[in-house]
């Protein structure tokens, strides 16, 4: 194998294994936009994940899996929403909770599927292809487009998500809501409905990443599916500070850092495997801190980010 | 019109009625699910109570177990005092739990009462160093340190992980990846069966409320987490009170690493701090922070995980059952908790006036 096989191949890997987190980023990302802080990625990752499986070994249906796992998702968000949005609970401890249940709610319905393994029906359907044209250039071709189709919902879905921040009236008043909700409501914005709708499609595509770890890139069923990717999507918000475009450069980034350990342990270099898996956390360390020193204006999180909204205390 | 009111103080026994309440209600929703396995939620939830308090041995463990969450929830306080988000509680304890190892192998025939000793105090600094790098971001450049606690639990379970598969592996344990066992010198004595530490464990709930409440420190921890604002208006060092306060927080993890690797595991592994760091943050936010009620709400969760694991064996349902009962407790609490900040006001107001009000 040429150099330049095997770095186009590595990319192609890291796609894969930052798809996962793109999702969750964006789901965080849409989340945060409204003003809520929701910590809970990595329990609604989980619980997407495990309810995608389930669903997809007892109907052996691709879509009705990712149905489950999206529903699932946003479930999980729902109980956030009502609890922070309705009862202004605070956020990051109804966040950490969310995921401390969802942990518990994987747990438990997949206690009794470890092990098993995705049907070949849906095995067929998530099966990669090359798209016509497109994955012919060379190099790159290879590297984006010849993937299966989770990838390419992932270009899709940040692509949605930045022509509805930026492009689209309820992309601004989204953003008017994250980041003033006082003046949002006073321009008769629906402040509330903004905040549970995001938040819901956050946990939506939250539940969709869990998904695909488990339905795709396993693809069986095994504790603790997510393995802190959760967590990890919450850093990348923050590293690509709140734009899609970025979250996508940084997700396959990570992606690739995920994989790099278990790559070069393969090549017979005298490095632990176990200090080669810290490195997307330590990175992830790294990259906040490194963001934090450079704090600039357009670089800051929505203003209204984790305080609850009251318009009784305006 | 119905409008939502902030309510004056409550009393305390309302609010505690309340948040009972919660519990109850979470209790009866849980109920639902066990009835939807076609199990009877009376026989399992007596199953539990069973399994945490049916016998001595029973209560010992309860116990043991409650004293690990104590003292890593009034870890855990100190810092959400200061609304600093510690959720690193794991990795404090894994690094408590390592230091301790290192001198329980390095020196296995020191006397007993010095090991101990030692152990205890490595674990501290252990637990308090490793809390110190994320109180260091966010003192100096105000990095969120909710992330990079987590992350560094990460770190730390990998650290264990390689010293456990790798320099660490005992060579008669015929290539299973496990660490050498402590000698006796190196494990806490029983105290009427139960290890010493829930001895340490009643005298820090002791300690922590004498210091969150009556010294000046405390104070100024109090003050830094009602407002950044007020305590440098007070001329409160910000950074110090952080990076001091922190690492009290991760020193009290790291104690219970110490005791879990010495008591309960008689050796270091990855399974040491048993989500504890986790569970922690429940109790710590379910006892309003309050070093005595921590106290309380921990022998609860303890059993409550003790009877967890009763009923996995005696009704086939699995253990993750006792995580998501935590977790659905605490959502019932959290949303309690707004019926004890807020009342409903019914505005008796002609229609005109509220349309002007809307109008607003």
């Amino acid at each position: 194998m040429t150099t330049a096989t095997a770095i186009v191949l590595f990319l192609q890997a890291a796609i894969v294994s930052g798809t996962p987190l793109l999702f969750a980023t964006l789901g965080e990302i849409i989340t945060e936009k409204a003003g809520n802080l929701n910590l809970g990625v990595e329990g609604m990752m989980l619980m997407g994940a495990v309810s995608g499986f389930a669903v997809g070994l007892i109907t052996a249906n691709p879509w009705f899996a990712l149905l489950a796992a999206m529903a699932v998702g946003a479930l999980g968000a729902l109980i956030y929403a009502v609890l922070t949005v309705t009862l202004r609970a605070n956020q990051v401890v109804t966040g950490l909770t969310l995921t401390i249940f969802g942990t518990g709610f994987a747990g438990f319905l997949g206690s009794r599927m470890v092990g098993q393994v995705v049907p070949e029906t849906i095995k067929a359907v998530f099966r990669p292809f090359s798209i016509p044209l497109l994955g012919d250039i060379p190099y790159l071709g290879q590297i984006f487009f010849q993937q299966d189709p989770f990838v390419y919902l992932g270009y899709l879905v940040t692509i949605l998500t930045g022509l509805y921040f930026y492009k689209t009236r309820m992309g601004l008043n989204l953003r008017a809501v994250g980041e003033n909700p006082a003046a949002a409501d006073a321009a008769s914005i629906n402040v509330s409905l903004y905040k549970y709708g995001h938040t819901l499609l956050g946990g939506a595509l939250c539940g969709l990443g869990g998904a695909y770890l488990s339905l795709v890139y396993i693809p069986a069923w095994q504790e603790n599916v997510t393995a802190g990717r959760g967590w990890i999507a919450v850093a990348l918000v923050i590293f690509s500070i709140w734009n899609p475009y970025r979250a996508l450069l940084g997700s396959y980034l990570f992606g690739g850092l995920d994989i790099i350990g278990f790559r070069i342990q393969g090549k017979g270099f005298p490095v632990s495997q176990y200090f080669l898996d810290m490195l997307p956390y330590l990175v992830t360390i790294i990259v906040l801190v490194a963001v934090s020193l450079r704090k600039s204006k357009e670089n800051s999180p929505p203003k209204a980010l984790g305080l609850p909204y009251f318009r009784e205390e305006r | 019109m119905l409008r939502i009111v902030k309510k004056p103080e409550m009393s305390k026994t309302k609010s505690t009625g309340i948040r009972i309440l919660a519990i109850v209600l979470a209790l009866m929703t849980a109920a639902l699910l066990i009835l939807a396995m076609r199990l009877n939620p009376l026989e399992v939830y007596g199953g539990m109570l069973k399994g945490a308090f049916g016998s001595a041995y029973r209560i010992r463990e309860v116990v043991t177990e409650a004293t690990s969450l104590i003292i890593t929830s009034l870890g855990i306080a100190i810092a959400f005092k200061m609304v600093f988000w510690n959720i690193g509680g794991e990795g404090q304890i894994l690094m408590g739990a390592f230091a301790a190892s290192y001198f329980a192998l390095t020196y296995p025939e020191m006397p007993r009462f010095f090991l101990l000793t030692i152990m205890i105090i490595a674990a501290m600094i252990a637990g308090g160093l490793w809390a110190l790098i994320p109180a260091f971001f966010r003192a100096q450049w105000r990095t969120n340190e909710t992330i990079i606690t987590l992350m560094m639990n990460y770190i730390a379970l990998k650290w264990v992980m390689y010293l456990q598969f790798g320099p660490w592996k005992d060579p008669m344990a015929m290539g299973f990846p496990k660490v050498p066992n402590f000698t006796t010198n190196a494990i806490l004595p029983d105290v009427f069966g139960v290890h010493i530490g829930w001895i340490f464990a009643l005298v820090l709930v002791f300690l922590t409320s004498l210091f969150l409440n009556h010294s000046k420190k405390g104070y100024e921890i109090a003050v830094l987490g009602e407002s950044e604002n007020t305590a440098l208006y007070a001329g409160i060092n910000v950074k110090k009170t952080i990076m001091s306060a922190v690492f009290l927080s991760g020193a009290l993890c790291g104690l219970t690493g110490m005791i879990q690797a010495s008591a309960l595991n008689n050796t270091l592994s990855i399974e040491v701090s048993e989500g504890i760091g986790f569970t922690a943050i429940i109790t710590t936010w379910l006892a309003d922070l309050k070093p005595s009620l921590i106290l309380l709400v921990s022998v609860l969760f303890a059993a409550l995980v003790q009877g967890g694991s009763y009923i996995q064996t005696a009704f086939g349902i699995p253990q993750a059952a006792a995580e998501l009962l935590q977790g659905m407790i605490l959502f019932f609490v959290l949303g309690s908790e707004f019926f004890i900040r807020y009342r409903f006001v019914l505005d008796k107001a002609p229609q005109g006036e509220v349309k002007e009000e809307m109008n607003k």
